[in-house]
């Protein structure tokens, strides 16, 4: 039998590369029991902590790129250690130092984002093309809002619809808001995630830099990553703007009477929380509260739902990665609400939005399950 | 003045903890050099005797006015230094102490800045010196009654030993009658010896000692007053039960037709409006629940009154207030079972074999509500069985410390569902913590009993099956770190070891006492090693697991011990009080009772009638938070006063 030896200068650069909250784990296994990766196929959290401790880990192993900072285990973990972060330092060891291979997937992924600014690899200067024909200002220093769309609602054909949707609701709204276009770039909170830290510092560094040269103060934003890391990592780099995330807007224009329903919408519906939503920034009321508001429909939820969310899978570089089928989330979250008896998945989230699109067609669900962002719904209402 | 004083100054070695590190002859040196000194020696050891004894022998041959010994903390050696001076008739108040070892050897390995600080904290401590003033202490009476707050295990063992030794004892509960926890369980480990058998003779002793008054179904509402003159505020709630005609008879709890669940058996059995706890009972006798009782909300019924013989039963009864002078406070009120249901992935309250460990206790217990069968919801007997450690111990999210005893527990309820059951038993621990005298023998025991261990913290309870071998069954969903895998058991009941916890009013408790809690609620003992039974109140004393979870033998010993402090405080009939206390200078004052709320020991009142406060010299100790606010100046803390610090600061800056 062959014995180990610590190695202390691994465990070394894994604390360096932001791993430190390892320290605290105590091995209780309490992380691998709540990870959702349990459903489909085991993941031993616990394990690799304790490998990380002692500086063991096995970086060639594709369970380092398994994590998807989904903090399901950190909500519950007793001595509350931050997983993923220490997920993402094993990843940032491989990426800074080269000590094993990033998968192809997600190289050429992060290699578009690092050159044109988007995860699609899609011209930066056709970042507003979703917008051509709607008559959307660009934003000047002095308007209120700056509308800041996710790559995937601004390039995506598919989910594009979500941003124009937004927009509408605004309109009618009567907000005073302009958006940015090829200026700005990704946000970068899955690119962090993924361990391409310095890919995701100079994605930070030019989003404030273009925010700050427009005057912007407010940012609206539909995609509850960026509001993550706009929120909890822009500001380390100097980027300090008030930013609120259309969940957020929306329940507020609906509550001050400024959107007012005039349509009927027949349909039952469960509400998916995002991770990043939920878990990462505790908003659950405001997306339920305005489905409740629309007129007809009928909101009911799913076995697993606000803090205890099952995970659509997409968080942490995994959008970018193929998962094979059989140990999708998205698919086994389908089944849950298709459990309900809801004809409409509803959802705030753009890579919730792809994984469960896929899912569908995939599973052969179409036709029995609609999914939608409340944005769409609400658009429909009014 | 000035030209009187005639200072010794010793200069302490410490071995090499202060020589090591400061030049001791250069400050040595110096010293001789300030102003009053007429003597400065070094020595290797100043508490040792010799060093004593030269100081007692410099203050008669020399004349000594003033001393001071630079050297450790005054926490360590202060207390023989003044008692050195004492001997030698020199008054201890004017002695004083610089410390060059805490504050200047131990941290620094800068010799030459070493050297230059204990020169500077010489220098301050002589200015000082010259400054103090002769203080006396005094000494007061001590009521040689106790107060005993809690009639669980903790309470009874200290009324016990403090009623033996014919002092006497108020024991106070909150309940109908005394027990506790304990009274509730039915083994205790590792010994396994029925709990009633070893204390329900605890109990009935408590109940008829000449020495101890029981004040059951009462509460302490006030006390006021000092470390061997408290007095104290009881209200005594009516029972609506004679006590003085009782004869515990029963019969009007049989004939009570109204029923409640019971508080005693955790909610698995229900009680009557009318009821005692449990058979052995002290005080045998009932009380109404007036919550429950029909008479009282509605004013039909009176069963209860038709059949009782002896007439005892008495709806016009009235709480009374009852008022004691005692001169020691025991504070044994104990703890409260942390509520699992918060943590709802382990479904209590949602699946009806989840139960808590206090629950089970029930179950076991022969007086219980199963007649101490271990059975399922539907009366079945189970076939396996999970035990889930740290529900709510060991968990940011909940309580950070461990709870102590539920390891051992755990272990017991094993060994009592293979003696009882043929289930097979589950453990899902952690860390197994069989630290005391026989645990980890136990735990070999139980392991040889055939337990399944299953290392990691449980993740779900789920009624949510998936093979046919689940059907029916709850499954504890957890990963088994030896294993290094996920592991479903299905079982078919669970048992729930919940977190001890502080008391919901354990805040006004420790507002009642003037007692502190640390971060974790539990009450604050004066310090964690050496006087683990004191609070920072005198006289006011604190045990079992009101101030920290732990097992039996750790509480009889705790409350043995607080007995023995107390004892030790009232055999001796007096106490000295602190003389460095605060007084406040009448024509000063201009009555804006600002001091009297900062006073972290209600020592400061209002006299009313010279609209000036007032300090009580018993209660104060020194601490000098009034005078540093008081906007008048008209508060001198003595032996720290504006002049002496003043000088202090100047010998430091000299």
């Amino acid at each position: 039998m062959q014995a180990v030896s610590p190695y202390r200068e691994a465990a070394n650069i894994i604390i360096e590369e932001g791993g430190e909250p390892l320290n605290l784990c105590y091995q209780c296994g309490l992380c691998s029991a709540t990870c959702p990766w349990n459903l489909v196929r085991s993941f031993p959290v616990h394990m690799m902590i304790h490998e990380a401790q002692l500086g063991l880990v096995d970086f060639e192993s594709e369970e380092v790129w398994q994590c998807v900072a989904c903090r399901a285990c950190v909500q519950r973990c007793p001595r509350g250690v931050e997983i993923p972060d220490i997920m993402r330092a094993l990843r940032r060891a491989i990426v800074s130092l080269g000590i094993a291979k990033v998968p192809d997937s997600l190289r050429i992924t992060v290699k578009n984002v690092s050159s044109v600014g988007n995860p699609l690899g899609e011209a930066a200067e056709k970042r507003a093309d979703w917008a051509k024909d709607m008559d959307v200002s660009t934003f000047i220093e002095g308007t209120e809002l700056l509308y800041f769309a996710c790559c995937i609602q601004a390039y995506d054909p598919m989910i594009q619809k979500v941003a124009r949707a937004t927009v509408n609701i605004l309109k009618k709204a009567q907000v005073d808001f302009g958006i940015l276009g090829a200026k700005q770039t990704c946000c970068g909170e899955s690119v962090r995630k993924a361990g391409m830290e310095s890919v995701f510092q100079s994605l930070a560094q030019n989003n404030i830099s273009v925010f700050t040269e427009a005057g912007v103060k407010t940012i609206l934003v539909t995609s509850p990553h960026c509001y993550h890391t706009f929120t909890q990592e822009y500001p380390k780099f100097g980027g300090n703007f008030e930013v609120i995330h259309f969940s957020q807007y929306l329940a507020r224009l609906i509550k001050d009477g400024r959107l007012k329903f005039t349509k009927e919408l027949n349909k039952k519906v469960t509400y998916h929380d995002s991770c990043c939503l939920g878990r990462y920034a505790g908003i659950y009321d405001e997306p339920r509260q305005i489905l409740e508001s629309i007129p007809g429909l009928e909101l009911v939820e799913m076995r697993d739902n606000r803090e205890n969310s099952l995970c659509c899978g997409g968080c942490a570089g995994r959008l970018w990665m193929e998962t094979k089928k059989g140990e999708r989330f998205s698919d086994i979250r389908i089944e849950q609400a298709l459990e309900t008896g809801a004809n409409t998945l509803a959802v705030f989230c753009p890579y919730c939005m792809l994984n469960f699109e896929d899912s569908v067609l995939t599973t052969d669900k179409a036709g029995i399950i609609e999914v939608k962002d409340i944005a769409e719904l609400v658009q429909e209402a009014i | 003045m000035e030209d009187k004083v005639r200072i010794g100054v010793y200069i302490c070695h410490c071995g090499t903890n202060i020589a090591g590190v400061v030049d001791v002859k250069e400050v040595t040196e110096f010293t001789r050099g300030l102003p009053s000194v007429v003597m400065a020696k070094d020595y290797i050891y100043m508490c040792s005797d010799p060093g004593q004894n030269m100081i007692k022998d410099d203050i008669k041959e020399l004349g000594l006015s003033r001393v001071v010994v630079a050297s450790c903390s005054p926490r360590m050696h202060e207390r023989t230094f003044r008692q050195a001076c004492q001997e030698a008739g020199l008054n201890p108040y004017l002695f004083d102490m610089a410390n060059i070892r805490e504050q200047d050897s131990w941290v620094t390995e800068d010799h030459s800045a070493a050297t230059t600080k204990a020169k500077a904290l010489v220098s301050a401590a002589v200015r000082r010196v010259s400054r103090q003033e002769s203080l006396e202490v005094k000494e007061v009476p001590v009521s040689s009654s106790v107060l005993i707050v809690g009639g669980g295990i903790a309470g009874v063992q200290a009324a016990l030993e403090i009623g033996n030794s014919e002092h006497k004892v108020y024991l106070v509960e909150r309940e109908p009658s005394i027990g506790g926890h304990m009274a509730q369980f039915d083994k205790t480990f590792p010994t396994l010896d029925c709990a009633s058998c070893i204390f329900t003779p605890l109990l009935s002793a408590v109940g008829h000692h000449s020495y101890i008054e029981l004040l059951t179904h009462s509460e302490v509402e006030e006390v006021s007053g000092y470390i061997g003159n408290y007095k104290v505020k009881i209200r005594k709630r009516a029972r609506y039960v004679d006590e003085s005609k009782c004869t515990g008879c029963g019969v009007c709890i049989e004939k009570c037709p109204w029923k409640v669940d019971s508080e005693f058996d955790e909610g698995l059995a229900k009680r009557k409006a009318i009821y005692t706890l449990f058979p052995q009972a002290v005080p045998n006798v009932p009380v109404i629940d007036t919550e429950h009782c029909v008479y009282f909300l509605k004013g039909t019924c009176r069963a209860c009154e038709k059949f009782c013989d002896a007439k005892a039963i008495d709806f016009e009864q009235k709480d009374e207030l009852v008022e004691v002078e005692v001169g020691g406070i025991i504070v044994a009120t104990g703890y409260q079972a942390f509520d699992p249901s918060t943590i709802a992935w382990y479904g209590y309250g949602r699946y009806d074999n989840v139960i808590t460990a206090l629950q089970f206790e029930r179950m076991c217990n022969a007086s219980g509500p199963t007649r101490g069968k271990i059975v399922l919801k539907d009366g079945s007997e189970p076939k396996s069985v999970a035990i889930i450690h740290c529900v709510g111990s060991r968990d940011k999210n909940y309580h950070e410390y461990c709870s102590r005893v539920c390891c051992m527990y755990a272990l017991k309820y094993s060994h009592l569902i293979k003696e009882k059951t043929s289930a097979e038993v589950y453990q899902m621990y952690i860390d197994m913590r069989c630290f005391g005298k026989g645990y980890e023998e136990f735990y070999k025991r139980l392991s040889d009993e055939g337990i399944n261990f299953i290392r990691g913290k449980a993740g779900e309870v789920t009624d949510r099956t998936i093979t046919e071998e689940e059907q029916g069954k709850l499954v504890v969903v957890c990963q088994d770190t030896l294993l290094g895998s996920l592991i479903r058991v299905p079982v078919d009941m669970v048992i729930l070891c919940t977190a001890l916890e502080a008391r919901s009013d354990a805040e006004g408790v420790a507002r009642l006492f003037n007692i502190s809690r640390s971060a974790d609620g539990f009450f604050m003992e004066r310090h964690p090693k050496l006087d683990p039974v004191a609070t920072m109140t005198d006289g006011t004393f604190v045990v079992g697991c009101c101030q920290g979870p732990k097992d039996i033998p750790d509480t009889v010993a705790q409350a043995s011990a607080a007995a023995a402090r107390v004892l030790s405080m009232i055999s001796k009939g007096r106490i000295e009080i602190e003389a460095a206390t605060a007084m406040i200078d009448e024509e000063l004052c201009s009555g804006c009772k600002i001091c009297n709320t900062l006073c972290p020991f209600n020592a400061i009142s209002f006299e009313e009638e010279k609209e000036v406060s007032q300090i009580n010299q018993a209660l104060c100790k020194g601490c000098g938070t009034c005078a540093a606010a008081c906007p008048s100046g008209a508060i001198t803390a003595r032996h720290f006063t504006t002049e002496q610090i003043m000088a202090e600061i100047e010998g430091v800056l000299v």
